[in-house]
């Protein structure tokens, strides 16, 4: 008891979001992610500032010219330059990664409070749904979805947000289902507390770091998502740029401009990439024991 | 084991319900007039009336949606608007195709990831296991239609070793079929075997701690032997199951790969159709894909039971 009380006043108070932050920023691999988000967040704010020039602006001297040192990418098939394409492209590419998840993230995290803190037909029906949705395969179904909905960026957005939906429905129920027989739930049951106040008071705040992971993990297939809708020519249509839609028009050009295949793909690869090892490092510092 | 299957077949009712309702539901997002937005530059009102006729446009939700559900349990899923042919057809006719891309792809990523994930897994905090994991992340962050690209530049452009699209029958030339497929296959199989990798790692290292393999190592046996016989065959057991979930992606990433070497499979199908409003189509292969996905769930599921000996009583 003396031994646990000289314990409890020699470690310094550190809040969990304290620790968690002290863990990421001792990955190596998760901060570099970070920081190649942050840099990527930046071009796409301030893309207007940075691109050399006008993402849109043909130029019929300049078709299909190699990097050179006034285009450090070289230009298209409308001699508009890469470089500025590929800055103004990561917008398309950001917004569909966080606007899509936040769907996913608002529809599915209180259905799947409902599923896992409801009663039990509830479970059962949200269950059978969310197996449905999950057994359409995510691409197929965004294209269906995109399909019908019509080609655009935003409708893209609410084709991938509809189909990773199911995902935080399941990882949230699942939370709940654990928490729920927790001491500190029966507690907060015991002394009155309406089902709703203990889902989002003491149910929530204890489940979210596991959300947080997925969501930014989620971010990345979102990325992926986005781009390939685009690239079939479902997702941000020409003459706005996006990543998915440059790669599909490099495609036509492979012999005779190889250089418009490589950034569109390497933003894509990098942002993804980015996403991935910022989730595995979250994943490692907000709970050591998921590995 | 038969109350499992009872159990397993009843679950698949509601899914397979839910399933239809969300797929006929697709067709309730066309803005305007459904049969306009069907009928596509058509005008004609012959046309119209005909489509309005064959998806009961004319009659409430409900009945809609069990005419729909009656002739896809009977076999219907509908005509094609552009190609005049039964869905179902060409949804046969392109199964194969996909069918044989899919088989390789699983080949291709069984023997890179299960391999790559063994050796990690021994090389524990090596660098091989570093480079093994680095490996992994790239599979999975790069998207594949840049990497079937970036490979058709390399080996069809650059090297002439391989043609860059189309696609040969292998009972027409078994040796063209191959050239025309092993590069999507690769690109298919690409992101599975990170995934595979990452499980079968996981899965060694948690076999390679176990009391058996200490067992094994304690009886004097060759550590080759200890890690084929004994540590790898138990790890493979959930590998498999886990692989056969990630089939669904292996589907998605068909309709991108098919794209990108015009290969004619269903994930081409999809596409083609979504831009000739080919509606009916768009739903039935939406339809086979989620059934083919929920079938091979079951198999899996039935599968780990058999093969795992502590589930089976």
């Amino acid at each position: 008891m003396a031994a646990s009380e000289a314990l409890a006043i020699e470690l310094p108070h550190e809040s969990p979001s304290a620790r968690a932050w002290r863990r990421l920023l001792a990955r190596k691999s998760a901060m570099f992610g970070f920081v190649i988000i942050v840099l990527f967040v930046l071009i796409a704010a301030f893309a207007p500032l940075i691109a050399p020039y006008d993402p849109a602006q043909q130029s019929w001297t300049s078709i299909r010219k190699p990097p050179s040192l006034q285009h450090w990418f070289g230009t298209d098939e409308s001699g508009r330059d890469l470089l500025s394409r590929v800055i103004f492209g990561a917008r398309a590419s950001l917004l569909a990664g966080v606007v899509s998840i936040s769907i996913a993230f608002l529809l599915g995290v209180p259905i799947g409070l409902l599923a896992g803190y409801g009663g039990r037909w509830i479970d059962a029906v949200i269950g059978r749904i969310t197996d449905a949705v999950l057994a359409c395969p995510f691409l197929i179904l965004a294209i269906a979805l995109a399909a019908f909905l019509g080609p655009s960026l935003q409708n893209a957005m609410i084709a991938i947000g509809f189909t990773t939906t199911p995902i935080f429905v399941r990882l949230t129920r699942g939370q709940v289902m654990a928490v729920k027989v927790e001491d500190y739930i029966e507690a907060a049951r015991a002394v009155g507390n309406p089902p709703m106040r203990i889902a989002l008071k003491h149910i929530l705040p204890n489940i979210l770091p596991a959300l947080i992971v997925q969501a930014t993990i989620s971010i990345a297939t979102a990325i992926i998502a986005e781009a390939s809708l685009s690239f079939l020519g479902l997702g941000q249509q020409p003459p706005a740029p996006s990543w998915g839609s440059m790669l599909n028009t490099a495609q036509r050009f492979l012999t005779s401009a190889p250089w418009m295949a490589v950034w569109p793909g390497l933003a894509i690869f990098l942002a993804v990439l980015s996403f991935n090892i910022l989730g595995d490092g979250l994943r490692d510092s907000l709970d050591p024991k998921e590995r | 084991m038969l109350p499992f299957l009872g159990k397993r077949l009843l679950q698949l009712i509601p899914t397979l319900f839910f399933v239809s309702v969300i797929i006929f539901g697709l067709q309730q997002l066309l803005p305007g007039d459904p049969a306009l937005a069907m009928a596509g530059e058509e005008r004609d009102p012959a046309v119209l009336e005909q489509i309005r006729r064959q998806y009961r446009l004319d009659q409430p939700l409900h009945i809609q949606y069990l005419y729909w559900v009656g002739g896809v349990l009977s076999g219907n899923l509908g005509e094609s608007m552009r190609l005049k042919e039964p869905v179902l057809t060409l949804i046969a006719q392109k199964f194969p195709v996909t069918l044989q891309l899919a088989l390789m792809a699983i080949a291709i990523s069984l023997a890179i990831g299960v391999t790559a994930g063994v050796i990690s897994a021994v090389k524990r905090g090596t660098t091989v296991d570093y480079a093994v994991n680095a490996l992994a992340l790239w599979g999975i962050s790069t998207p594949n239609f840049w990497l079937g690209i970036l490979l058709i530049f390399l080996f069809a452009v650059h090297l002439g070793w391989l043609p860059a699209s189309g696609y040969v029958s292998p009972f027409e030339d078994f040796w063209l079929s191959l050239q025309t497929t092993i590069l999507p296959a690769f690109v298919l199989g690409n992101s599975f075997a990170a995934v595979l990798m990452r499980h079968t790692r996981s899965a060694m290292l948690q076999a390679m701690g176990s009391d058996y393999v200490r067992t094994a190592r304690a009886k004097g046996l060759a550590e080759p032997v200890v890690i084929l016989k004994h540590a790898m065959r138990n790890a493979l057991t959930p590998v498999v199951t886990l692989g056969a979930l990630e089939l669904g992606t292996l589907l998605s990433g068909a309709v991108l790969t098919e794209q990108v070497f015009s290969i004619p499979g269903f994930g081409k199908l999809i596409v083609d159709s979504v831009f000739n409003r080919d509606y009916a189509v768009v739903q039935g292969v939406t339809l086979i894909t989620a059934t083919t996905y929920i079938l091979l769930n079951l198999l899996a599921d039935i599968a780990y039971v058999l093969i795992n000996p502590r589930l089976r009583s």
